[in-house]
C-alpha cells in the first residue's frame, strides 16, 4: 500500500497543528461556531444528535493492520468501544469530545491516516474497488491512480469551497464494483486499441434527492492528462454549479441543465490551456506510487477444491463469503459486519484488533473496508481458509450472509444524524432478525437491500434492489420502499412502490416482496433480474391487495440508543439542547 | 489597513459598492484611487480609463474574460467573497492570473478571514482586506498554515511531484 514520504508526513503534520489551532480558537469564541462549521466539517468532523462524530479518510479502502489496531485505540480511549464502517470506505465514530479531535488526528498521523476533507463541500475521498490488486476480471490496477488523484485533490487550493460536495469513485475491473456511475466523477480506467491505459470518465452522477445515473463525458482520457482533465470538470462546476440552493447545488444538477454535449464543451474548453501543461502525470511518478502496490509475496501455489466436505456451516461461509483471486491457490475473504442484532458497519474495539490479528496472520498485514460496509482480507491461502473462518466465527464476523438480504446497507439514520427522517439502525436490526435463517437466505440468494435514514440517500437506497427511505410525515417516522434499482455495470434508480409503511410494517412488506419473486422466478434468476423481467406491477399488486398489519411491538423495542446521556457535561451546541 | 504581500500596510484604495439599483453609468466615482465594480468600469471605461491609476472588482458571478482587453491597464483587481463559503473567487483569480496573465495587485475583498487566506494566496491573491471584525495581526499567521502543497497553481507552477525528489523515507 501506498507509504507517505516526508512531504505527506509534514502536511499531514501541519494539518494536526492547524486543526489544534483552529479548536482552541472556537473553544475561547475566537471563532463563532458559523466560522468553525465549515472547518471542522473539511475535517470530518460532524455535529450529531448526542456527540460530534468524527470521520476518518481510508482511502480508496486500504487499510494496514496498524492502522486497524489504531482504529481500535481511538474506539477504546476516545469513543465507546465501536466504530462505524461507511458506504464510502470510511469509519466515524459516534462520541467524541470536541477538545479530544486534535489528540486523535495527531495519533491517526502516525499511522500516515487523517480526516482531511471528509466532509464539507470539498472533494471528499475516492472510493475504489475493494478487490483492486487482487480481482480476476481486472484490467488494470486503479489504487496508483486514485493514490495520485487523493494527493491531487488534498488541500487543493480552488476547490475548498465547492457549491456542494463532490465524490469520485474508481474501478479497473470489467465488474463495477465501486459503483462509479452514482459518482459526482466516475473513473474507469481501460485499455483502448492500441494496449494504451487511460479513463472512460462519467460526471454528474449521484444519489441525494435527486438520484441520476452518471454520464460519459468522455470515452478515453490518456492517464497522463487524468489531472488536467477532472480538473476542467472540477474548475467548471465551481463557477456555474448552482449556490442558490444546496438541493440544487450538485454537478448532476448543471450537467441536467446544459446537457452533457455543452458541459463537455466548456470543460474541454477549459482543458486546452492545461492538457499536456506541468500538471500532465509524469512516468516517474506513476511508477513511484505504483511501486507501492506492488504483489505481496505470493508463494507458487495450485488452487485447492475448498468446497469438498460435510460441514454445511463452513460450505455457506465459502459460498458466501470466499470470492476468487487472480493467483491460484490463494482467495479473498470478506469478514461480515453484518451479524444479526449489530448495526450494520459496526465493529467493536476486540473485533477491530481481531481483523488487524487476523490481516497479519492470514493477508499480509492488509484489510479493506468495502463501500457495502464489510472487510476484505484479500490475500488468503486457500489452505488457510478453514482456521481463518473457525477464528473470524469467534468473533461475530463469519456470518455467511454476504450479498445476501441481510447484508444490509445501512446509514447511521435517526439514532446519530440530525440529517435524518427516521431510524435506520433499528429497522435494520428488526429486518435481520425476522429473516435470520441462512437456509431461506441463501434460498433467496443475491439481492442488496439498502436503507436510508434520510433523503441525503447516505446508504444509496435508489441502487438498492429493495430501498428503503425514512421519511417524515407529521413528525412520525415512515418508510417508503422502492425496488428495481441496481449498481455496478447495469446501474438503475429503483421505483417506489407506493404509498409508505410504518417501522412495523416493513418486514411483512418485504416478506410479500420476496413471495411474488420465489413464485415468479426462473431457476437461478436473481430478484433483480426478476424485477426487470416481470416488472413493477406484480409486486405493488401484491404489497398492496391486502393491509399489512403493523407489529407494533418491533417498532416500539429500540428507541433506547435516543435516551441515552451524552458523554460528557455539553457538546458544544448540540441541535439536541 | 489591509494585508499585503505578507505584511499589514495602509490600505491606499477606496471600494465602491454602490446601490445595486443605481445605473452602472449613473455612478458617481470620486477622484483618487477607487476600485470600481465590474459594471461601472463597462458602463464608464472611456472616462475610467484616462485615469493614472484604475482598479475593478469582481463579483463572484461576473467573468473574468471580460477583462481581457484591458488586463494590464489595472493596477488592483479585487474579487468579492459574499460568503467565505463562496469559493467561485477561488476560479476568478486563478483565471485572471493563469489565462489572463494579470501580474498587479489581486486583492480579496467581502468575507475574508484568517481561515482561508492559504489557500487564496496559493490561486493568485497578494493582498487581502480582511473583514474589519478580525485581528490582522492574528490573520497574517493564517498564510503560513502549510509548507507543502501538493498541487501546481498560482504559487507554484509545478505540481510537487515535478518539483520534488519523492519517496526518500
Amino acid at each position: 500500500m501506498y507509504r507517505y514520504d516526508q512531504f505527506d508526513h509534514q502536511l499531514i503534520a501541519e494539518r494536526v497543528a492547524q486543526f489544534r489551532d483552529q479548536v482552541s480558537r472556537r473553544l475561547s469564541d475566537e471563532l463563532t461556531e458559523d466560522e468553525f462549521r465549515i472547518l471542522r466539517l473539511q475535517n470530518g468532523l460532524y455535529m450529531q444528535i448526542h456527540a460530534y462524530m468524527l470521520r476518518i479518510a481510508v482511502p480508496y479502502g486500504l487499510l494496514s493492520s496498524a492502522q486497524v489496531r489504531m482504529f481500535a485505540h481511538i474506539a477504546k480511549k476516545y469513543d465507546r468501544d465501536y466504530g462505524h464502517f461507511t458506504t464510502r470506505q470510511n469509519i466515524q465514530f459516534n462520541w467524541i469530545k470536541l477538545p479530544d479531535a486534535p489528540d486523535i488526528l495527531a495519533d491517526l498521523a502516525s499511522v500516515e491516516m487523517h480526516a482531511i476533507q471528509t466532509s464539507g463541500n470539498c472533494i471528499r475521498n475516492i472510493t475504489c474497488d475493494e478487490f483492486a490488486g487482487v480481482a480476476r476480471d481486472e484490467i488494470v490496477d486503479p489504487r496508483p491512480y486514485a493514490e495520485i488523484l487523493r494527493q491531487w485533490s488534498t488541500f487543493h487550493p480552488e476547490f475548498a469551497y465547492l457549491p456542494r460536495k463532490f465524490k469520485f469513485s474508481i474501478t479497473g475491473a470489467l465488474d463495477d464494483r465501486a459503483a462509479i456511475a452514482v459518482h459526482d466523477i466516475g473513473l474507469a480506467v481501460v485499455k483502448n486499441d492500441q494496449g494504451e491505459v487511460g479513463f472512460r470518465v462519467l460526471v454528474g452522477g449521484g444519489l441525494g434527492r435527486t438520484p441520476v445515473i452518471g454520464s460519459e463525458i468522455c470515452a478515453f482520457v490518456p492517464w497522463q492528462d487524468v489531472i488536467t482533465y477532472v480538473e476542467s470538470i472540477v474548475r467548471v462546476y465551481n463557477q456555474y454549479g448552482r449556490r442558490d440552493n444546496m438541493y440544487k447545488a450538485r454537478i448532476k444538477i448543471l450537467v441536467k441543465a446544459l446537457g452533457i454535449e455543452e458541459f463537455k464543451r466548456q470543460v474541454e474548453a477549459d482543458w486546452l490551456h492545461t492538457r499536456g501543461g506541468p500538471c500532465t502525470i509524469t512516468q516517474a511518478e506513476l511508477n513511484r506510487v505504483s511501486a507501492c502496490f506492488t504483489a505481496p509475496a505470493y508463494e507458487d501455489l495450485p488452487d485447492e477444491d475448498v468446497f469438498q466436505g460435510d460441514n454445511k456451516a463452513f460450505a455457506n461461509w465459502l459460498q458466501r463469503n470466499v470470492k476468487s483471486h487472480k493467483m491460484p491457490g490463494y482467495a479473498a475473504v470478506v469478514l461480515s459486519l453484518k451479524q444479526t442484532g449489530i448495526a450494520p458497519g459496526d465493529a467493536t474495539t476486540a473485533q477491530l484488533e481481531a481483523a488487524a490479528e487476523l490481516a497479519d496472520r492470514f493477508s499480509f498485514g492488509e484489510v479493506r473496508a468495502t463501500h457495502m460496509q464489510n472487510l476484505v482480507l484479500a490475500d488468503v491461502k486457500q489452505t488457510d481458509l478453514f482456521d481463518l473462518w473457525l477464528s473470524a466465527q469467534e468473533l461475530g464476523m463469519a456470518t455467511p450472509n454476504i450479498g445476501l438480504l441481510t447484508d444490509i446497507i445501512c446509514c447511521p439514520g435517526g439514532d446519530f444524524c440530525t440529517l435524518a427522517n427516521a431510524r435506520s439502525i433499528p429497522l435494520a436490526k428488526a429486518i435481520a432478525q425476522c429473516f435470520d435463517d441462512i437456509d431461506f437466505l441463501h434460498d433467496i440468494g443475491e439481492i442488496d437491500l439498502n436503507i436510508s435514514g434520510g433523503v441525503n440517500a447516505c446508504a444509496h437506497h435508489h441502487i438498492g434492489h429493495i430501498g428503503i427511505l425514512g421519511v417524515d410525515k407529521d413528525g412520525e417516522e415512515w418508510y417508503q420502499v422502492s425496488i428495481g434499482g441496481a449498481q455496478g455495470n447495469n446501474s438503475s434508480i429503483g421505483k417506489v412502490i407506493g404509498r409508505s409503511f410504518s417501522f412495523g410494517q416493513i418486514p411483512e412488506v418485504l416478506a410479500r416482496l420476496l413471495t411474488v419473486y420465489v413464485e415468479h422466478r426462473y431457476d437461478d434468476e436473481r430478484f433483480i433480474d426478476t424485477v426487470r423481467r416481470i416488472g413493477f406491477e406484480p409486486f405493488k399488486t401484491y404489497v398492496y391487495a391486502t393491509p399489512v398489519e403493523n407489529d407494533k411491538e418491533l417498532a416500539g423495542a429500540d428507541y433506547a440508543l435516543l435516551k441515552v446521556g451524552v458523554p460528557y457535561d455539553m457538546p458544544y451546541y448540540s441541535p439536541r439542547f | 489597513m489591509i494585508i499585503k504581500n505578507k505584511a499589514i500596510v495602509a490600505d491606499e484604495w477606496t471600494v465602491l459598492r454602490p446601490d445595486a439599483e443605481e445605473a452602472a453609468e449613473n455612478v458617481l466615482v470620486a477622484q483618487g484611487r477607487v476600485i470600481v465594480p465590474m459594471r461601472v468600469w463597462q458602463a464608464q471605461r472611456d472616462t475610467l480609463v484616462q485615469r493614472a491609476e484604475t482598479g475593478v472588482w469582481l463579483a463572484s458571478d461576473d467573468r473574468p474574460e471580460d477583462l481581457q482587453e484591458d488586463i494590464q491597464k489595472f493596477t488592483v483587481i479585487a474579487v468579492d467573497f459574499p460568503k467565505f463559503a463562496d469559493g467561485r473567487g477561488y476560479s476568478l483569480a486563478y483565471l485572471l492570473r493563469e489565462r489572463l496573465g494579470f501580474t498587479g495587485e489581486l486583492r480579496a475583498i467581502g468575507d475574508v478571514l484568517r481561515d482561508q487566506l492559504y489557500y487564496m494566496q496559493r490561486v493568485g491573491f497578494d493582498s487581502f482586506a480582511l473583514r474589519s471584525d478580525k485581528d490582522m495581526q492574528a490573520a497574517l499567521k493564517g498564510l503560513n498554515d502549510f509548507s507543502i502543497s501538493y498541487q501546481a497553481s498560482c504559487d507554484q507552477s509545478q505540481p510537487l511531484f515535478r518539483r520534488a525528489q519523492r519517496g526518500v523515507l
